[in-house]
């Protein structure tokens, strides 16, 4: 009887166990699948190899493009004015929306700006970035900042209108200074927020970016785009596009990986 | 320190622009290392009364005042404590008993030596490395009061400090704040809505009214000191309770 149930039980436990393993396997194996899809149309001549190109011809325009040195050119430009966009965008959006949280008069008066800005197309209006900031990186940067600005800023807005009120008047009963307040309260209670929005600020600034790259052209991922879709050379755009992804992936891992080793409290609590 | 109440009175803002009388006017004093527990139903303004003695809130009019000198501050050497324990749940227990010490610029070896000698008056000497999610209600309260400890305060302010535990842990927590308060002598103004306990812990039991609060009775505890828990049984604590409990029931009747 005891021998039955402890069977059981292993049973139970193995078949737990395999589910899991089974749950992080599913998203390589949706990939695997698609590759084979993918493989299967193109060699059967279901579709032009203009149009999808073979697995085999994309990897071959991977190692042509990575051995001529033009892929990792062009990446490390995108990344580069994904990197000074994100800095600038997301300071300025931590400072703004800190002021807005602690002095609500200045949302009433910034607002205006801001909702114009958050609601039109931002491919709308980089020409006009262009045509302020000049045909080189400057242009791009600032297109990365504006798209990056607004998650950054509404989730500095909430992170810090959050705080516990009662807290607050802890650190008041503790004497604390403003600097104190903000360094021992508002900033590691806010964390968790302002770290979520800064994922999705990552992701779109490879928007950003590559939208400044199209419309003002000369170098970048966004411009091999272009540049190979012009010469017909579909691997190429395929390899320039999953550069983007790869780089978007890439910086939404670290952050993901500085929210987890971070907010090790969260991570207990959740446990 | 003694604290003295004269003429108190506290009254916030309706939407509509009129005031609403929440406090007093209300006049006691709290002599030096006395331990006065604040009674009566809800709404009478008890947690008013404490944040105006923090310094958090500052009266309508009269003044609270401590050896003399009004409090429109939070003052030094007052250290209080809320209903919820208002722990940071990013710091370790540690952390958050240090707290009060980080703020005042105490080095980190200091005040990790100072902290780590009072917890095993806590209990908690196998927690230091804590996160808040992993503790109990009574954990909870037992950091919060080690952070009120650790700041050596002269004045200790409890606003209903056990009023969200069970009962066994309340009496728990009872037992160690006496056991506390013998070692590290304070004025202590407790808020409570729990007669027994306030008769239990305190010197003096004032009782009030309800909206706007006013003292309506303030009864000395004669009880022989160490209280120990088996005295709310005798004829005397008995006695106590009964009186304060009339003065509380005259106000709905």
């Amino acid at each position: 009887m005891g021998k039955v149930r402890l069977d059981e039980s292993r049973h139970r436990e193995m078949a737990a166990g395999l589910e899991v393993s089974l749950r992080r396997l599913a998203p390589f194996l949706t990939i695997a699948c698609l590759l084979l899809l993918w493989q299967w149309i193109s060699s059967r001549g279901i579709i032009s190899h203009i149009l999808v190109p073979p697995p085999a011809d994309v990897y071959q325009a991977f190692i042509d493009s990575l051995a001529d040195g033009t892929l990792l050119k062009h990446t490390v430009i995108t990344l580069e004015e994904m990197l000074y966009g994100l800095l600038l965008g997301v300071g300025i959006g931590l400072a703004i929306g800190y002021a807005i949280a602690k002095a609500p008069i200045l949302e009433n008066i910034l607002s205006p700006v801001i909702v114009a800005f958050q609601s039109t197309p931002i491919v709308a209006y980089a020409p006009l970035l262009v045509i302020w900031f000049g045909s080189g990186i400057a242009s791009k940067i600032v297109t990365t900042a504006v798209i990056v600005f607004f998650p950054t800023l509404v989730n500095t807005i909430v992170g810090i209108r959050s705080v516990s009120p009662n807290l607050r008047d802890l650190m008041r009963s503790l004497k604390a200074g403003r600097w104190q307040i903000f360094r021992h309260l508002e900033a590691p209670s806010a964390l968790p927020v302002i770290l979520a929005g800064l994922k999705t600020s990552t992701t779109l600034a490879v928007i950003g970016a590559v939208v400044g790259e199209f419309v003002s052209q000369g170098s970048g991922l966004g411009y091999l785009v272009t540049s190979a879709r012009n010469l017909y050379d579909t691997p190429l755009v395929v390899v320039a596009v999953l550069a983007m992804t790869a780089i978007s992936l890439t910086l939404y891992g670290i952050v993901a990986y500085v929210e987890w080793r971070f907010l090790v409290w969260q991570r207990r609590a959740s446990a | 320190m003694t604290l003295s109440l004269r003429e108190l009175s506290v009254s916030f803002r309706d939407p509509a622009g009129g005031a609403l009388p929440a406090l007093g006017p209300i006049s006691f004093e709290v002599a030096e290392q006395q331990f006065v527990c604040v009674v009566g139903p809800t709404g009478c303004g008890k947690s008013t009364l404490i944040r105006v003695l923090a310094g958090l809130l500052p009266p309508s009019s009269g003044a609270a005042l401590c050896d003399g000198e009004a409090i429109d501050r939070p003052m030094r050497q007052f250290a209080i404590m809320f209903q919820d324990a208002n722990l940071m749940p990013w710091r370790t227990v540690l952390d958050n008993i240090a707290l009060p010490l980080e703020i005042a610029g105490v080095s980190r070896p200091t005040r990790y030596e100072v902290v780590r000698a009072l917890l095993p008056q806590l209990h908690l000497e196998s927690f230091e490395l804590a996160y808040p999610a992993a503790l109990s209600g009574g954990m909870e309260q037992r950091v919060a009061l080690g952070r009120v400890l650790v700041q050596q305060p002269k004045v200790v302010l409890l606003d209903e400090p056990f009023g969200a535990l069970d009962a066994l842990t309340r009496e728990n927590l009872g037992r160690l704040l006496l056991r506390l308060r013998r070692r590290y002598v304070q004025t202590i103004v407790m808020v409570t809505h729990d007669i027994n306990e306030a008769a239990l812990l305190a010197d003096r039991v004032i009782v009030m009214s309800r909206g706007p609060g006013r003292l309506v009775a303030d009864v000395s505890v004669d009880l022989p000191r160490p209280r120990r828990h088996d005295m709310i049984y005798h004829q005397a604590f008995l006695k106590l309770t009964k009186r304060i409990r009339a003065s509380i029931d005259d106000l709905s009747a």
